[in-house]
């Protein structure tokens, strides 16, 4: 009865969280135009997609854009990591509290003072100004996800390394990189998906000559949720879902 | 010393913001010694070694190695080699990997990388284990990697900061042994820190006894057991007694005549004292004779005391007592194989005296 009771239990909490996808899944094959009644299945909404070149275009932008912002920030972030990790000067603790605290401030704000940054300096809203804010997005999280990780090992890896008459930057590449590689990729692929599925922030720094997905999306679903935007999302959530997974797998086997 | 010390410091100090980590350190240290840092925690140990090994600058005062200065070398340029506290094995890589790494970045041929390898790996009998990971090895083994790792590359001076802290009692007595066995047959200079003194002294040529970032004595492990120029020393490395006395008077060769403890004794000494100059004298436990009253067969001068309790040491016992001053001391006796039925009971009353000349007199004024 309580072993019971139980499953029961994880089961509501499993609904709870997946259901709403699993039905967006669903209806994504459903041949009829309106989602509330099953019309059969088809794959005739994801063959609209391939017909649909506006959504594609956008799908194309974002995916250069979280590529761009992925790669830069994981850069950005890994290197912040190393410093806070390796080095003493002054302002590290600043540093460090200010990254922990952009990885909990409210994208709604970063968004709009990117925006007045962006007016402020008269930049033309597109592809770099996208790019900008959404390495800033990204950075943070990557540098905390090294971080983590470097603090998991022996502080003096690098000293023994250099003892043993290794340069600093030789250390660095023969020690610290391999072993935060790990979490330079998961930092990346987290990068990736905040940038592939950002709306509010891309929806204040980027014009209309430049669009990306999930503001096209949002726009798409203001009036009225079509099967189309079911088999995009559905794709979408499949791409996410793998590259997540990736990213635990490469940390599980790297941990080991 | 004939030849030039292969180590040396002079006026080294060390800072850090406002603590002073080290003052004025001079130290020569000659080739193919075996010299221990000993101090309680804090002193500066740790802190010495760094600035050996590069990882810190001094404030003040220069650092030679083999003559040369190198004060400000980095650390990947000094012949100088380090077994860390922890360790520090490279978790990625195998134990082969970790004891090449040194030759790697000398960019040695290939042949005698492997050549080297395999030779110091069967010197710390690992031969069989260069394909393990750190993570698959106990402690004394990560502890062998870690030394054959530095070793490797012929190092002027090795340089070991409590490298046994994370082994249990019975490996730590091993790895003492091997240590010391290594250092007689590869014949290079090491630098050993630690907190122990019994370690200290069981593995040294020389012992530097250090306190708040001052050396405090040089000497040979028996030199500082024997001959402590201080009591900070004394207490440091055993248990000692320490006897309150009164120079009465000087007689030729160092002896003096003095009251300790308001019973009149003849006390030795090479150090100078006057008449009527107020001296400790020290006396480690096994220094002391104890007698039960009823043996009266001895000659005075001696203590009268009163058993407190004893302790069961396995191969010694620690007998406590009260002298009738009020004064405590410790004696410690080694178990005679002939009278074993000697006991001594709480409330026994007892004669206390102890080896003419063994005695340590200090100036009452030198804490
Ligand atoms: N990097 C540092 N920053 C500030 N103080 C330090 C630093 N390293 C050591 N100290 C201080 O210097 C003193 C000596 O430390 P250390 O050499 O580690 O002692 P030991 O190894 O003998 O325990 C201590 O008071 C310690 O707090
Ligand atoms: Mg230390």
């Amino acid at each position: 009865m309580g072993a019971w009771s139980k499953r029961l239990y994880i089961f509501l909490v499993y609904c709870f969280f997946y259901l709403p996808l699993l039905a967006m899944f669903l209806y994504s094959f459903n041949a009829a135009k309106y989602t509330t009644a099953w019309g059969g299945f088809s794959l005739k909404w994801y063959a609209a997609l391939l017909r649909n070149n506006g959504l594609l275009d956008a799908a194309l932008n974002s995916f250069l854009v979280a590529v761009c912002a992925a790669s830069l920030a994981t850069l950005l972030g890994g290197l912040a990591a190393v410093c806070l990790k390796r080095y003493s000067f002054p302002g590290r603790r600043a540093l460090f509290i200010g990254i922990l605290l952009l990885t909990v401030s409210p994208d709604i704000v970063m968004g709009i003072s990117f925006l007045i940054l962006f007016i402020a300096c008269s930049v033309q809203l597109g592809f770099l100004t996208l790019l900008v804010a959404h390495t800033a997005l990204c950075a943070p999280f990557v540098a905390v996800t090294v971080l983590a990780r470097l603090e998991e090992f022996d502080e003096y890896l690098i000293e023994a390394a250099r003892d043993l008459g290794a340069s600093e930057a030789k250390a660095l590449l023969h020690v610290l990189l391999p072993l935060s590689a790990p979490a330079v990729a998961a930092g990346w692929l987290l990068s990736f998906t905040l940038s592939m599925d950002d709306v509010l922030i891309s929806t204040f720094v980027t014009g209309p000559s430049f669009e990306v997905l999930p503001v096209r999306i949002y726009s798409m679903v203001r009036l009225g949720v079509k099967p189309d935007v079911n088999a995009l999302s559905a794709i979408m959530f499949a791409l996410t879902l793998s590259l997540v997974l990736l990213a635990q797998v490469i940390t599980q086997l790297r941990r080991k | 010393m004939t030849t030039p010390p292969i180590l040396e410091l002079r006026g080294v100090s060390k800072n850090f913001g406002n603590t002073l980590a080290l003052h004025n350190i001079n130290l020569e240290i000659a080739n193919g010694e075996f010299l221990t840092l000993l101090g309680p925690s804090g002193c500066g140990k740790t802190t010495i070694l760094r600035i050996l090994s590069g990882f810190e600058a001094p404030t003040r005062g220069a650092v030679f190695l083999n003559g040369q200065e190198i004060t400000s070398s980095p650390p990947e340029l000094r012949q100088v080699n380090t077994v860390f506290q922890s360790y520090a094995l490279f978790p990625h890589m195998s134990v082969w990997d970790n004891v090449a790494f040194g030759l790697r970045m000398q960019k040695r041929p290939k042949v005698e990388i492997n050549q080297r390898v395999a030779e110091i790996l069967r010197r710390v009998h690992l031969a069989e284990y260069g394909d393990r990971m750190p993570r698959q090895l106990s402690g004394g083994q990560q502890q062998r990697v870690a030394i054959a790792r530095a070793i490797i590359n012929n190092p002027l001076v090795l340089l070991l900061d409590e490298p046994f802290s994370a082994l249990d009692l019975k490996l730590r007595k091993q790895m003492q042994f091997e240590i010391k066995h290594l250092q007689r047959q590869i014949g290079i200079t090491f630098v050993f820190v630690t907190h122990d003194q019994e370690e200290a002294f069981a593995m040294s040529d020389r012992v530097v006894v250090m306190n708040e970032g001052t050396v405090i004595q040089v000497g040979s492990p028996q030199e500082i057991y024997e001959e402590p120029e201080s009591l900070f020393v004394a207490r440091f490395v055993g248990e000692i007694n320490v006897l309150e006395g009164d120079i009465r008077a000087a007689r030729p060769g160092g002896t003096y005549q003095a009251e300790v403890e308001g019973v009149p004794f003849i006390l030795h000494s090479r150090r100078e004292f006057a008449e009527g100059e107020t001296v400790k004298v020290l006396l480690r436990p096994e220094d002391l004779k104890v007698y039960l009253e009823q043996e009266k067969a001895q000659q005075p001068p001696f203590f009268l005391g009163t058993i407190n309790e004893t302790v069961y040491k396995g191969a010694t016992v620690d007998i406590l007592r009260t002298l009738d001053n009020g004064k405590k001391l410790q004696a410690a006796e080694f178990f005679n194989e002939d009278d074993a039925d000697i006991t001594y009971r709480p409330g026994d009353r007892v004669s206390v005296t102890w080896v003419e000349g063994w005695e340590v007199v200090l100036n009452a004024e030198g804490e």
